[in-house]
């Protein structure tokens, strides 16, 4: 007898209910038993990841902060995936769009009221989008793989935002460490609550019901999807390739450049050399947790967020060391997408045939 | 009146037996946040043998907390207010990217107590702390220079930061006292740990004729190259006499233990207050791990230099100094202030690469 996976005609609507929930299931399971393992009691693990973080005010605004940058930015790469280009440089658009809109701050710091914030945003979604346009370009008139540019473009606006804090724009009066100025508080984003949580979590909230409108009611949306799955029908209807590529990378570039400018006028209060955890990156993960759908990445970013809070959390009241917690949220994420499998396939059980075929069949 | 007092009394007593044996099994809770993971066997681990050191020392009195491997600003805030929101009254955060975390959250907690090292800002309940590594690099210049055929020493650097110039100076100073021909060739990792690169940095210097090999970066990568390829090299941070058993020379340790001790005992005391702590030898913050592979004679010289600086004897920068461009920098028997050393961007004579700006 074997397990086979059989295509489905069409998506388990079934499936795709109860894959989520049966993952979270496996992941408490297999979760439970790493905790025993290593002599920790499983209810109180789980309850410290997911049950804690949700208990105060301080802790929730905490999780806002954590996954707005990642809801974001997931939302803008939702739309490059959807039409099938491959945008795997958000890190890259959110560091730039940080340095785009830390120009006002760093080296205009005269120029305040209330005008100065609004030009920051606008700068970082500028910045986002210029360095989002170079794989565009290399694409539509190159054929470059994007994969492969808008990855090492990463490494570039690093290495860009690691030079400026080292040099030209350190802070005067810094000893020399690589830090930029602190900000001033006209520099500094609009807060939400008397916490850590800012008007980020709004960017994020518009970005994912503007994008869900423009997928589900217009043209636009329409397009995004046809080209990304049969390009050529869509050419047939008279959509642009090229167009296409342009359009899914700049509007991501700039969800990236906006998430970087505001982490850093938001959250940090200036530049560091290093300003994300790789929040670009994550997000990658985070629009393919939910499925690419706006909605879905919102509660996605969430539960991703929530790992992290309650990874941290259990570390401090079960002395937990970083490495289970990260192998706890390796399983969680591992559960999830292998559950997916169940909304386009069906598991069978195969009988062997009495004729020598289930002997062939080994060979 | 009479039936007053006897209440006031038994309210008293009976408070005095709930609060007393209390307060004695409250233990004091101590929180500690790295910026790499405890296994690192460097920075973060020398951090964590003083938390175990303080466990172990004040036993049921204390209660320690760590959390690892942040190594960013936003997360950072988050897990420095998780610490002082879960009752830890004492907190160290032990590295120098914590800085304005630390400080935006000590405005919120100011009953709380943080220690931040490595920083240069302070407020009320933030006082700093570091040690002078530079004092340790003087002794392993001296070391260099006296086993060394080619003169040359091969330094595998992490970015041109005070802290690093710093010791690549005092390095330089050492080695100079010994030969004053003595050369270093450097090779910036743009890292603090990044074994790949630190790795392939120790290999490129080994090829260009360096037969020693320091490190101011965390990982232990190039001393196993140099074990590999035969040449001395030094530990950085903690023993790392295992990656290197017959290449490592010493290893210049950070010992955080007395100051850790120190300061919890001040605040059980209720004598802690803000400061700026820079020791170096004499405060046992630094030492010189156990030598191996070197001549009795370079022992010798070296336990002579550290134990004129355990005494205070001794300032690693003392003139006649100067700076790369041949301009006079100390004058004879002259010693440096702490202000120029804080914030120390250039190269002392002999150098012959120019510093990256």
């Amino acid at each position: 007898m074997r397990l086979v996976l059989e295509k489905r005609a069409e998506h388990s609507r079934l499936m795709t209910v109860v894959s989520p929930l049966l993952a979270i299931g496996l992941s408490l399971i297999a979760g439970s038993i790493m905790f025993v393992m290593i002599g920790v009691n499983p209810a109180e693990a789980i309850y410290a990841f997911f049950i804690e973080p949700l208990t105060s005010t301080w802790s929730l605004e905490e999780l806002v902060v954590k996954s707005a940058p990642l809801v974001l930015i997931a939302v803008g790469l939702s739309v490059c995936f959807l039409s099938n280009n491959w945008n795997i440089g958000a890190e890259g658009q959110f560091t730039m769009g940080a340095i785009f809109g830390s120009i006002i701050p760093v080296l205009f710091h005269g120029f305040t009221g209330p005008l100065a914030l609004p030009a920051m945003i606008i700068m970082g979604a500028l910045g986002g989008m210029f360095w989002a346009s170079i794989p565009a370009f290399l694409k539509t008139r190159f054929g470059t793989n994007e994969i492969l540019t808008s990855l090492m473009l990463v490494y570039i606006a690093q290495y860009i935002l690691d030079y400026l804090v080292r040099g030209p724009w350190r802070d005067p009066d810094g000893f020399n460490f690589p830090e930029s100025r602190l900000y001033e508080a006209d520099h500094t984003m609009w807060m939400l609550g008397d916490g850590r949580m800012h008007f980020g979590a709004i960017f994020a909230l518009v970005a994912v019901i503007a994008v869900w409108f423009m997928l589900t009611k217009t043209i636009k949306g329409f397009e995004i999807k046809v080209m990304g799955q049969t390009p050529r029908a869509g050419q047939f209807a008279g959509f642009s390739r090229k167009g296409i590529v342009w359009f899914s990378f700049l509007i991501s570039g700039a969800f990236a450049g906006i998430a970087g400018i505001v982490e850093v006028s938001g959250t940090i209060g200036q530049l560091t050399p290093v300003i994300s955890p790789g929040y670009g990156f994550t997000a990658i993960i985070v629009a393919f947790l939910g499925r690419l759908n706006p909605i879905g990445i919102l509660f996605a970013g969430l539960l991703l967020g929530l790992s992290y809070i309650g990874g941290e959390a259990a570390q401090v009241t079960l002395g937990m060391t970083d490495k289970t917690t990260s192998v706890f949220q390796g399983m969680l994420l591992f559960f999830v997408l292998a559950c997916d499998t169940l909304i386009l396939y069906k598991v069978r059980l195969v009988k062997p045939q009495p004729t020598a075929g289930g002997a062939h069949e080994r060979v | 009146m009479r039936k007053l007092s006897k209440i006031a009394a038994a309210v008293s007593l009976a408070m005095g037996v709930a609060a007393g044996p209390a307060l004695a099994e409250d233990p004091l809770k101590v929180g500690f946040l790295y910026v790499g993971p405890v296994s690192d066997f460097g920075y973060s681990y020398q951090h964590d043998q003083a938390r175990q050191y303080l466990e172990k020392e004040f036993g049921d009195k204390i209660e320690t907390t760590y959390i690892e491997n942040v190594t960013e600003p936003a997360d950072a805030e988050r897990a420095i207010e998780r610490l002082a929101r879960s009752g830890h009254e004492l907190i160290f955060t032990t590295s120098f990217g914590f800085m304005n975390p630390t400080l935006k959250v000590a405005k919120r907690f100011p009953d709380v107590k943080f220690e931040h090292a490595t920083g240069y800002k302070r407020a009320k309940n933030v006082s700093t702390y570091s040690a002078r590594f530079y004092e340790a690099r003087y002794v392993m210049g001296q070391i260099a220079a006296s086993e060394s055929k080619t003169g040359v020493a091969g330094y595998v650097a992490a970015f041109p930061i005070p802290e690093v110039v710093r010791g690549m100076n005092s390095f330089m100073l050492g080695a100079q006292s010994v030969n004053p021909d003595f050369k270093i060739k450097i090779i910036w990792a743009n890292s603090w740990y990044d074994p790949g690169r630190e790795a392939d940095a120790a290999k490129a210097l080994i090829d260009q004729g360096a037969d020693v090999i320091v490190q101011h970066t965390d990982s232990p990568a190039p001393l196993q190259i140099a074990q590999e390829r035969g040449v001395l090299t030094f530990g950085q941070a903690s023993d790392m006499i295992k990656f290197a058993p017959e290449a490592q020379a010493s290893a210049l340790v950070n010992d955080w233990k007395s100051y850790y001790k120190n300061r919890v005992e001040a605040v059980m005391n209720d004598t802690w207050e803000s400061s700026d702590t820079w020791g170096g030898f004499k405060a046992e913050m630094v030492r010189m791990a156990p030598y191996a592979n070197v001549s009795e004679e370079t022992i010798k010289l070296a336990n002579e230099t550290v134990a004129k600086l355990e005494a205070g004897e001794f300032h690693p920068f003392t003139g006649p100094v100067m700076k790369q461009d041949g301009s006079e920098w100390l004058k004879e028997g002259e010693t440096a202030d702490d202000g120029t050393l804080l914030g120390m961007n250039f190269y002392v004579k002999g150098f012959t690469d120019s510093l990256p700006n």
